[in-house]
């Protein structure tokens, strides 16, 4: 079985480029350590990436920029790099799994899902801690994708790219009017509009240590499951006559992305686009191999995110522009030039 | 013989449904200015029109209640007719102008110039529908030449993808903009985007109205020409139909329609595929049965909407965009599993 396996990998042209995918992971950890310390210094007070560093190395507690970057821009800095990188790794992993290229969290209902579950909890157990919102917001997000999924998956001729796009918007429309009709209904209108749009700024210690783990862990799984995604997306009749237990391979898949979606989406509210974006740059850069995708589309995740961030703070001083709404404007292009494309190549 | 026969009779049914269409829309039209938050039986809102009320009665009846329903009424028609058009000359049954992006559209030209002429109040009602109908045409251009391939022509997938892209693009846009308006401002966009008629008046239905009595008999005039569209693109060119004029023109009106809509009632979704969709079920796909019998039935389910909407809560309302869409989106689901894309 191995040898067969071995000689599917090697008979098709896969196109890698490991030596790229290197380079990219090396220069994307800088550009993260660097988005970091320029998404910590741009804000309303004015702080220069000197101050920055020395509120990371000598804090001073008297100091009043060190106690802004400390308790502020920081776990909002680290906030945004991991729903970043969280977001690249679940719209890779959906469009691996299930071949299709327009493929994301915010299209395809799991953003809307959890963000329900959250918006649920806001109204009906407002004292909730956010450790337990985060649970209701995983559920939220399977529920999602189940739906969309499920719509898709039981209409007359099959799932078809179409028709997922379809059925995520409906469900994102539904699970929008429902919300807009609880928020009237408990008066949680104005904070719920900001959340809703990609609550970023409002990430504290307190949360990023809460979603740390969960995304860590999300990660990391994805990581070790990439070598069977990668096998997945040569096709299920492929990667069923290679032995793999497919089922088994997207049941962890779909696990994996409720976790990391619903962790990032607890977190900053529904930022969609990232998963697609990232992903399709990853791939025309290093080729197809999962087991490179995914990490990559993580850092560039995390770099796209923490630049988008910094450009939130800075198009409407004083004001906040909302990251999804940010993130969206980048990603249309992105989708028209795929359903222009309308042609698979995973 | 037999064919005649069956037009007839299909002729005879769909006016029957008419009527009874219409008697409905009446029943509805009576119920939805009796509730409310200060309720009037039938007969004294018989009375009130009659200028036998009270002054109280009086008020709340031609100045706030019957100009929002007129204004539900209108716009459900406008909608609905909207979606017929862009289904028929695409040819795909889950066109809507709110799926393809044209709504997005309008609703951010009236964003701009609210987020530019900061009180509200003061923006024309009248200049409103033509604002709305410059972002409307706007994004249906765009929309049409991004789905445009060359050797291709245009495919119904391309053309719901594009639509549902651009719309995602103009709504980030328009979420950027909304959240930099004073507060004040913010509570009426964002009520208004939601499709609450809250704030209708007479000047409000004045302005649409126009629209309305221009664009639905011409869309009904041109109903034959679409029964041949929707067809097929080499019939129709085989019976001497100049496709590409006739399509441009009854798009102009489904945009003009959405967008005057748009402008008066704010984000109501789904009308544009529920009209048609159920009146087909009723009548068939024959425009000059379907569009009045759509028409009517998008008219029933605004006013419906919107006094499900006043009447749920006590001490608020929940827009008739938002109780539409409760209603609509399953329906869609509904339909999406059903049709064959």
């Amino acid at each position: 079985m191995a040898k067969l396996q071995q000689q599917a990998e090697a008979s098709p042209p896969l196109r890698t480029r490991p030596l790229a995918a290197s380079l990219i992971l090396l220069i994307g950890i800088g550009a993260i350590a660097l988005g970091i310390g320029l998404s910590i210094a741009v804000g309303v007070a004015d702080i220069t990436l000197g101050t920055v560093w020395d509120a990371l190395v000598r804090f001073d507690g008297g100091n009043n920029h060190h106690q802004i970057i400390q308790s502020l821009r920081l776990p909002r800095a680290l906030a945004g790099a991991l729903v970043g990188a969280a977001f690249a790794v679940s719209g890779a992993l959906i469009q691996g799994m299930t071949r299709n290229p327009i493929a994301d969290t915010g299209l395809l209902g799991v953003n809307a899902g959890a963000g329900f579950a959250v918006v649920l909890v806001f109204a009906f157990i407002p004292w909730l801690p956010f450790a337990y919102i985060i649970m209701f917001s995983f559920i939220g997000a399977g529920l999602g994708v189940a739906l969309v999924y499920g719509i898709a998956y039981f209409s007359r001729g099959g799932m078809t790219p179409l028709k997922l796009v379809l059925a995520g918007a409906v469900v994102g429309s539904l699970v929008s009017g429902l919300s807009q009709a609880i928020s009237l209904l408990f008066q949680i209108n104005y904070d719920l509009a900001f959340w809703s749009a990609g609550g970023i700024s409002t990430a504290d210690w307190f949360q990023v240590s809460v979603m740390l783990p969960w995304i860590v862990a999300g990660l990391t799984c994805a990581l070790i499951l990439s070598r069977s995604v990668t096998i997945l997306s040569l096709g299920e009749d492929v990667a069923a006559g290679l032995g793999q237990r497919t089922k088994l391979v997207k049941g962890l898949g779909a696990a994996i992305v409720m976790v990391l979606t619903g962790a990032s989406v607890a977190t900053v509210g529904g930022v969609g686009f990232i998963g697609l974006i990232v992903p399709h740059i990853v791939r025309y850069l290093v080729g197809v191999d999962y087991r490179w995708i995914i990490p990559c589309s993580a850092v560039l995740g995390a770099v796209l995110v923490l630049l988008a961030d910094i450009g939130a703070k800075m198009i409407a001083v004083p004001y906040e522009t909302p990251l999804g709404s940010i993130i969206a404007v980048l990603g249309v292009p992105f989708f028209l030039y795929l359903a222009r494309r309308e042609r698979r190549e995973l | 013989m037999g064919n005649e026969g069956m037009t007839a009779r299909r002729a005879g049914r769909s006016v029957r449904i008419v009527v009874l269409l219409g008697i409905i829309l009446l029943v509805g039209f009576v119920v939805s200015l009796n509730t409310g938050r200060y309720s009037i039986g039938p007969l004294e809102v018989w009375q009130t029109l009659l200028g036998a009320g009270s002054r109280k009665q009086a008020i709340v009846l031609f100045d706030l209640r019957l100009p929002r329903m007129l204004i539900g009424v209108m716009i459900g028609a406008g909608l609905a007719i909207s979606g017929a058009v862009l289904q028929g000359i695409s040819r795909n049954g889950l066109s809507d102008p709110g799926i393809l992006g044209i709504n997005a559209g309008a609703g951010m030209a009236v964003l701009l110039f609210v987020s530019f002429y900061p009180a509200t109040s003061m923006a024309p009602p009248f200049l409103m529908p033509f604002l709305a109908l410059i972002g409307a045409a706007m994004s249906a251009v765009l929309i049409y030449t991004l789905s445009y391939k060359r050797g291709a022509g245009i495919t119904p997938t391309r053309l719901l993808l594009t639509g549902i892209a651009v719309g995602a693009g103009l709504s980030a846009v328009s979420v950027i903009l909304t959240l930099q308006l004073n507060p004040r401002n913010y509570e009426f966009v964002v009520t208004w985007q939601m499709g609450s008629l809250w704030g209708s008046n007479w000047k409000f239905v004045l302005a649409l109205l126009p629209w309305i009595l221009v664009l639905l008999p011409y869309v009904y005039w041109k109903s034959r020409i679409m029964n041949i569209l929707s067809t097929n693109e080499q019939i129709a060119a085989g019976l001497g139909v100049a496709i590409n004029r006739e399509r441009l023109w009854l798009l102009a009106a489904a945009v003009g329609l959405a967008a005057s809509s748009v402008a008066t009632g704010g984000g109501i979704g789904f009308i544009g595929l529920l009209g048609p969709h159920i009146a087909r079920r009723m009548v068939g796909p024959q425009h000059q049965y379907m569009l009045p019998v759509a028409a009517m039935v998008g008219a029933l389910l605004v006013l419906t909407g919107d006094t499900i909407g006043r009447s749920i809560m006590e001490y608020t309302e929940v827009p008739a965009g938002v109780v539409i869409s409760l209603l609509g989106g399953p329906y869609f689901i509904y339909l999406l599993m059903r049709v064959r894309t």
